[in-house]
């Protein structure tokens, strides 16, 4: 049977074969990013449940656990309305617009040594214009559902991604002087040796910068104000219902879990083991696989974004701008000025 | 037959067709939206030329700011569609004129005796670790360090002029200041007062 299958594989051109390989790849990373998707819907409202004292759903399934297939078949399942006056075109195809960036930025994750689907080198620049162009799916999806609250949703979201990306991209400069490359694998590796070489200590402030701006990148709680269902009822999505309101909410999720896998690679160490270099620990801790380390701090920073959610109201817009204008851009210079000087004079261990 | 050259021909039709459509659709969201097309195919020819650094910054700034501030104010504003094709007809000749000679200027200086193959000649092939980005900074830091400082220079400036010229004090709004309000301690705001307990009436 299997050298059968090998024959006729065999006989497929070459030029097919990679084709076929790399799209194989990306059904590897793409369903179980949209598993994961669909099941933090379900963690975020189990998580904001025990936080307030709640249970949250538990009644599709054992414990809930089939909540979010309840969820995704309600919504395949409700017709979508397409307002009078709207326009047609853009605004079914503002949801693709969002959600497909939001995609592609995986291209470029290494998830363990070597478990990357294009291994480019330029990486972390290809990450920073993916996902900036997220913002279009946002701006024409206001703008096409020809209503004031979508429209005002669009601007706050475009004025908001606009700003933080600046500050994120600064974090970002930081990072790449400091590994030295701009391949996400090499990143990583640069932060190799124990957890205290990972580039959270350094740049500690450019790691809170590019968390929180993450946060707002994605308008998330509390950098929501896209949709601040409180003043502008829900922003640029009002007018979606069904299957195309689900690709925002995709939209939204991939990216959480976008920001968090980048936090991951640049400050966290990524695949690395966090007992790396603890004499015992490191050996007893061997057998663990890359991907269980970067998955499981992942995990961490997805929690953070549930938890932030929980915790904090909601920004008011001046001052949203103005902590990315005014307190996170002049941090992000000055901590690049420090790393220059840190890089010029060789500290270790991380700029030797 | 390899795959770039098809490639090639779909981005560039893409391209052609994206650049048309800026200049000729009626609505100008879409023309805007066209032009981030154009832009995105143009990004997707320069990786295939192997400069993936420009093509990666071409999205990041044009597409990712510069469009985006552009389709922002396109949709702010009420753009009446039949004043702006008012004269038409009158300008046509100028215009039709001024087109002419850009493209006979542009076929002048582009041409195949300036940038042919036999001039340029063919296009180096690089290995698979050949990094754009690495050998774009070498040039710029070392052989154009002067031209390229000043250019930031003169930038920062513009950005400077800019802020200048456009910023207004406006007395009649009122500001918060952050700082303020985070100092602020219990004993400024609330006083607390001990009074003896009054009487019933």
């Amino acid at each position: 049977m299997i050298e059968l299958l090998l024959s006729i594989w065999n006989l497929v051109p070459e030029a097919l074969q990679t084709l076929l390989i790399i799209i194989l790849k990306i059904v590897v990373i793409t369903v179980p990013i949209m598993l994961s998707v669909a099941y933090i819907t379900l963690a975020e409202r189990k998580v904001i449940g025990y936080i307030q004292v709640r249970i949250g759903p538990n009644r599709v399934g054992p414990r809930g656990l089939l909540q979010p297939i309840a969820d995704g078949l309600k919504l395949v399942l409700k017709e979508i309305i397409i307002p009078t006056n709207a326009n047609r075109f853009l605004f079914v195809i503002a949801p693709l617009l969002a959600l497909a960036p939001a995609l592609a930025c995986w291209a470029v994750i290494p998830f363990a040594d070597g478990w990357v689907l294009a291994d480019i080198d330029a990486g972390l620049l290809y990450v920073l214009a993916l996902s900036s162009m997220g913002v279009y799916g946002l701006i024409i999806a206001g703008w096409a559902s020809n209503s004031k609250y979508a429209f005002l949703g669009a601007i706050r979201s475009a004025a908001q991604m606009v700003s933080y990306e600046i500050a994120m991209g600064f974090a970002l400069v930081g990072v790449l002087m400091a590994a030295g490359s701009m391949n996400l694998s090499a990143i990583v590796e640069s932060q190799s040796g124990s957890f205290i070489h990972w580039f959270w200590l350094p740049l500690f402030p450019l790691f809170l910068v590019y968390f929180i701006a993450g946060l707002a990148e994605t308008n998330r709680a509390p950098f929501d104000v896209a949709e601040g269902e409180s003043e502008i009822v829900a922003g640029f999505h009002v007018e979606y219902s069904g299957m195309a309101f689900a690709l925002f909410f995709l939209a939204e999720y991939a990216n959480m879990i976008l920001i968090s896998i980048l936090t991951v690679i640049m400050f966290m160490g990524g695949w690395l083991s966090p007992f790396q270099g603890i004499p015992g620990l490191e050996d007893l801790f061997a057998f663990v696989p890359g991907i269980v380390w970067i998955l499981g701090k992942t995990c961490f920073l997805l929690l953070l974004f549930l938890w932030f959610r929980a915790t904090f109201p909601r920004y008011r817009y001046d001052q949203v701008m103005r902590l990315g204008w005014k307190v996170f851009i002049p941090i992000t210079i000055l901590w690049i000025l420090v790393i220059g000087v840190g890089v010029m004079a060789e500290i270790g261990p991380w700029f030797d | 037959m390899s795959i770039e050259p098809i490639l090639f021909y779909i981005f560039s039709t893409i391209l052609v067709i994206a650049s048309a459509a800026v200049v000729t659709v009626r609505n100008p969201v879409y023309a805007a939206l066209s032009l981030v097309l154009a832009f995105f195919t143009c990004a997707a020819i320069w990786l295939m030329l192997e400069a993936e650094f420009l093509a990666l910054v071409l999205v990041l700034v044009y597409v990712g700011a510069v469009m985006v501030l552009f389709l922002f104010v396109i949709m702010m504003l009420d753009i009446n569609l039949a004043r702006s094709k008012e004269g038409f007809i009158k300008y046509l000749p100028a215009g039709g004129f001024v087109a002419l000679l850009i493209f006979i200027e542009m076929c002048v200086v582009l041409g195949p005796e300036n940038f042919g193959i036999e001039v340029t000649g063919e296009p180096l092939k690089h290995a698979a670790d050949y990094s754009n980005t690495k050998e774009l900074g070498v040039t710029l830091y070392t052989q154009y360090v002067y031209p390229f400082e000043i250019a930031g220079a003169l930038l920062l400036l513009a950005i400077v002029a800019a802020i200048a010229l456009t910023m207004r004090r406006r007395p009649d709004s009122k500001y918060q200041d952050p700082a303020k309000q985070v100092a602020v301690r219990r004993d400024d705001r609330v006083r607390i007062v001990k009074m003896a307990t009054e009487k019933k009436q």
